[in-house]
């Protein structure tokens, strides 16, 4: 096990390296000049280069590379261009509305999704089943920022109990941490419970046919433990597969529902960077990003061999 | 003693401590009276008022520095900073005198040094402060809180360049901050306005937040515009950002924020309806403006940007940009109607089809493709391009839209290819009136070529017009000479203004005493 992690976590190292040449050049080679955009709508041609040379856009393109390298690797993600404020600390101020949302989605979504789907795996063709079906495409269909608008109308405009947008942190208090969260994560669970419930009703399908599920019938377990321990336990493998990509997605991909709630998260932090050709940041972001994805999939493969005890590393 | 616990009792425990957490929160409440929560146009991330022209750079700056001078709301420029102020006899010596008690955040008292720095490091950014220095012999301090400038040749705008009401202006901060190149942001934000800035809390594209500052001295006048006394009626004061136009309205009327500065046209009808009221900050209001890219082949034609300006119809544009009539303006005035310099000579503003076509023939136009910036993520400036190129396929251009989002436009707009060699030949923006409203900061006006701004107009007549307008100390001979260049440059077509139009900001009925006074300000707002 522990050369397994050891080789594991060593592959960080090249997907760091490749992904670290693909950011640097579709951002430079892609349309866009940070120094026009700050040097605003009088500059001239002079002006312009001025800022490119403070900005050290006016190197080659190997010597940018080489001096971000040599900045990553000394622990520094450098500062960004628009802000000229630490990357690291951007980035930090933006964790905790990302986490937040990204941890209560994922539970929220587990709670609901997975026992939604072991009942309409149990009761196959029923109208439970039917329900749980049917509520996942609509799932997948409602786009977030037609849910997120619904559940704004309804919840904060109508009935006002709920705020429209905002984060407040949970250092200023638990209650109003929790009110702030409830609509994103209803509008970002909506997607994710649709998916893990679909992979759970399917992979509990192909269980519940399997002989020992028989065998612990007519053993004569009560049906909750032939359901949640046995059928359960062993089609953990491709839910858990579901919840890791779904973390890994959760993380980048909740621009729309930040936008939707105005939290000021890492998904906005990316997209304004892009936007605004904020080199240092999107290239911190997304090396960053990178090496999480890589721990979450390793995280996945290492639960995998809790749950089955047939696979080991 | 024993404790027994039951589920019931835990969930009532988990719900006290979960109150009791919250406790500092609710305290935090009851002073809400006393902070306004504004969502303004944009968030705020470069914090050097020099560095970038940026509105919310500029608005920021009003918040944590002063000025020497303010315009008032008859557009008098009137001292702020400055206690008193002489001219020798032959206009060339000006001397000014600081008042007292003024103090910069961090305790420090304002003196001439600073002031003398701040102006030099604005003059060699600004196009006014560009002007007032090549036009300054000596800017010397004479004692703690007089300082001297000397001029080498009639400037007759020292006031208005000193009273610069928008981007860059002449804001004073201390000297060892002054003393960082233009080029370079500032690292410190020390100024000695109405409010402090909170660095701490700072969050580049989250929030930005001021604190009133207790030991600033208020001008004994009422505030009248940006000039007068800034009185500072809150405690705090918040920049929230929220990206989305609907989420800012719909915090707005569920009471989380206060101030909306940007709502779309279509909303601002509703606003009775929403129970929020509507606030004009900006009476001189909006322009937008079609500028042409001089470097391309076809349009450096003079022929060709006279066909392209008889082309064109500014109510179309302001009926697709804005809609209601009642928040826009058809006028040729490129000093803006109703301001000092306001002329509508040189063009009548209506489309002339035959005249367009016939210049297209002369200038020797055979259907090469033109481009258009179009742009993507700002609805104010989309429905210009649209309707500027169905104006020009009418009178036979062939004309190429190019998609993309505002700051790639800014990116794109600095190369100076046409757009068949991935640049550009028409582009379109906004602007408000106080960034235009006089021949010398109305940056389409520097018809310098090459080394100019985007546009790269390139014309010695207007250029030596400027100069002269630069040089006039006559307010008459100068508002003469502003319509001689205003008709020069429909002549020449630097650009086309696409009509004025206004942009009211919304806020919650419990906030008063709002200030007209051409850029967003709180001082003087009020919240019940």
């Amino acid at each position: 096990m522990a050369y397994f992690l050891l080789r594991r976590l060593m592959s960080v190292i090249p997907v760091l390296v490749v992904v670290s040449i693909i950011v640097f050049l579709a951002l430079r080679l892609g349309p866009g000049d940070p120094a026009a955009i700050l040097a605003g709508d009088s500059a001239t041609p002079d002006m312009i280069a001025a800022m490119r040379a403070h900005l050290g856009l006016d190197q080659s393109l190997p010597q940018q590379f080489i001096h971000w390298v040599i900045q990553i690797a000394h622990g520094d993600l450098g500062r960004s261009i628009t802000s000229n404020q630490p990357v690291t600390m951007l980035v930090a101020s933006r964790l905790e509305p990302t986490l937040a949302l990204a941890s209560a989605t994922i539970i929220f979504s587990i709670l609901i999704a997975t026992p939604l789907g072991v009942l309409a795996a149990w009761r196959r063709g029923t109208w439970v089943d039917n329900l749980a079906s049917g509520g996942a495409v609509i799932g997948f269909a409602l786009p977030a920022f037609v849910t997120g608008y619904l559940l704004v109308y309804v919840f904060a405009l109508k009935l006002q109990w709920l705020p429209v947008q905002g984060f407040i942190p949970l250092s200023e208090g638990f209650w109003p941490f929790i009110r702030h969260l409830i609509l994103p994560t209803l509008t970002l669970s909506t997607i994710y419970i649709a998916l893990i419930t679909r992979v759970t009703r399917a992979s509990m399908l192909e269980i519940l046919g399997e002989d020992f599920v028989r065998t612990a019938r007519a053993k004569g377990l009560p049906e909750r433990v032939v359901l949640f321990r046995h059928a359960l336990g062993n089609s953990a493998i491709p839910i858990l597969s579901v919840i890791g990509i779904g973390i890994a997605l959760l993380l980048g991909g909740v621009v729309v529902t930040e936008s939707v709630f105005s939290l000021p998260g890492l998904g906005r932090l990316t997209v304004e960077a892009v936007v605004a050709r904020d080199y240092p940041v999107v290239q911190g972001i997304i090396i960053l990003f990178s090496g999480v994805y890589v721990l979450i999939n390793l995280a996945v493969d290492v639960s995998y061999a809790i749950f089955d005890p047939r696979i080991s590393y | 003693m024993s404790f027994n616990f039951n589920r019931r009792d835990l969930i009532k425990l988990g719900g006290a401590a979960a109150l009791a957490h919250s406790a500092p929160r609710l305290s935090f409440a009851q002073s809400k009276s006393r902070v306004i929560r504004a969502v303004m146009h944009t968030s705020l991330r470069v914090t050097d008022p020099l560095v970038v022209p940026a509105w919310t750079t500029r608005n920021h700056g009003y918040n944590i520095y002063d000025t020497l001078f303010s315009m008032d709301s008859k557009l008098n420029y009137k001292p702020q900073m400055v206690e008193a102020f002489d001219v020798s006899s032959d206009g060339l010596t000006y001397t000014f005198h600081l008042r007292s008690g003024l103090k910069f955040h961090d305790g420090a008292p304002v003196t001439s040094d600073d002031v003398i720095a701040s102006l030099k490091r604005w003059g060699v950014r600004d196009p006014m402060g560009i002007s007032l220095m090549a036009a300054t012999g000596e800017l010397v301090a004479v004692d703690q809180r007089t300082f001297r400038l000397i001029l080498k040749r009639p400037f007759g705008h020292v006031l208005a360049a000193l009273g610069k009401p928008s981007s860059a202006v002449p804001f004073i901060m201390p000297a060892r901050i002054a003393a960082t190149p233009p080029s370079q942001q500032i690292t410190e934000y020390v100024g000695s306005g109405p409010f402090r800035f909170v660095t701490g809390e700072f969050k580049p594209g989250i929030k930005a937040v001021y604190e009133r500052n207790p030991d600033y001295v208020p001008r004994p006048e009422a505030p009248d515009g940006l000039a007068g006394g800034k009185v500072v009626k809150v405690d705090r004061y918040e920049w929230i950002t929220i990206s989305d136009f609907q989420t800012s309205l719909n915090a707005l009327v569920n009471n989380e924020i206060d101030y909306f500065e940007n709502p779309t046209h279509e909303m601002i009808p509703n606003a009775d309806k929403l129970g929020v009221k509507l606030f004009d900050y900006n009476p001189a209001g909006f322009s937008g403006f079609c500028r042409p890219n001089w470097l391309s082949p076809i349009i450096a034609k003079q022929e060709i940007r006279q066909a392209i300006l008889h082309a064109m119809n500014q109510q179309d544009w302001l009926d697709a940009q804005v809609g209601d009539p009642k928040y826009y303006r058809v006028s040729s005035a490129m000093f803006v109607p109703d301001m000092p310099y306001a002329t509508e000579a040189g063009w009548n503003t209506k489309t002339d089809v035959a005249a367009a076509k016939a210049l297209l023939a002369k200038g020797g136009y055979k259907g090469e493709p033109i481009t258009l910036l179009q742009v993507s993520d700002a609805p104010i400036i989309s429905p210009l391009v649209d309707v500027a190129a169905q104006a020009l396929r009418q009178i036979g251009m062939n004309v190429k839209l190019a998609s993309m989002d505002w700051l790639s436009v800014l990116a794109r707009r600095a190369k100076q290819e046409s757009g068949e060699h991935g640049g550009w030949d028409l582009t379109f923006a906004t602007q408000a009136a106080v960034d235009i409203f006089n021949p010398i900061i109305n940056g389409h006006l520097m018809a310098v070529g090459k080394s100019g701004p985007y546009g790269w107009a390139d014309d010695k007549t207007l250029m030596d017009l400027r100069q002269s307008f630069i040089d006039e100390t006559d307010s008459a001979k100068q508002k003469a000479i502003a319509e001689t260049i205003q008709k020069r440059a429909y002549e020449i077509v630097t650009h086309i203004p696409t009509g004025m139009f206004k942009q009211p900001s919304m806020h919650r009925p419990n906030l008063s005493g709002f200030i007209p006074a051409l850029v967003p300000v709180f001082w003087n707002v009020e919240k019940a």
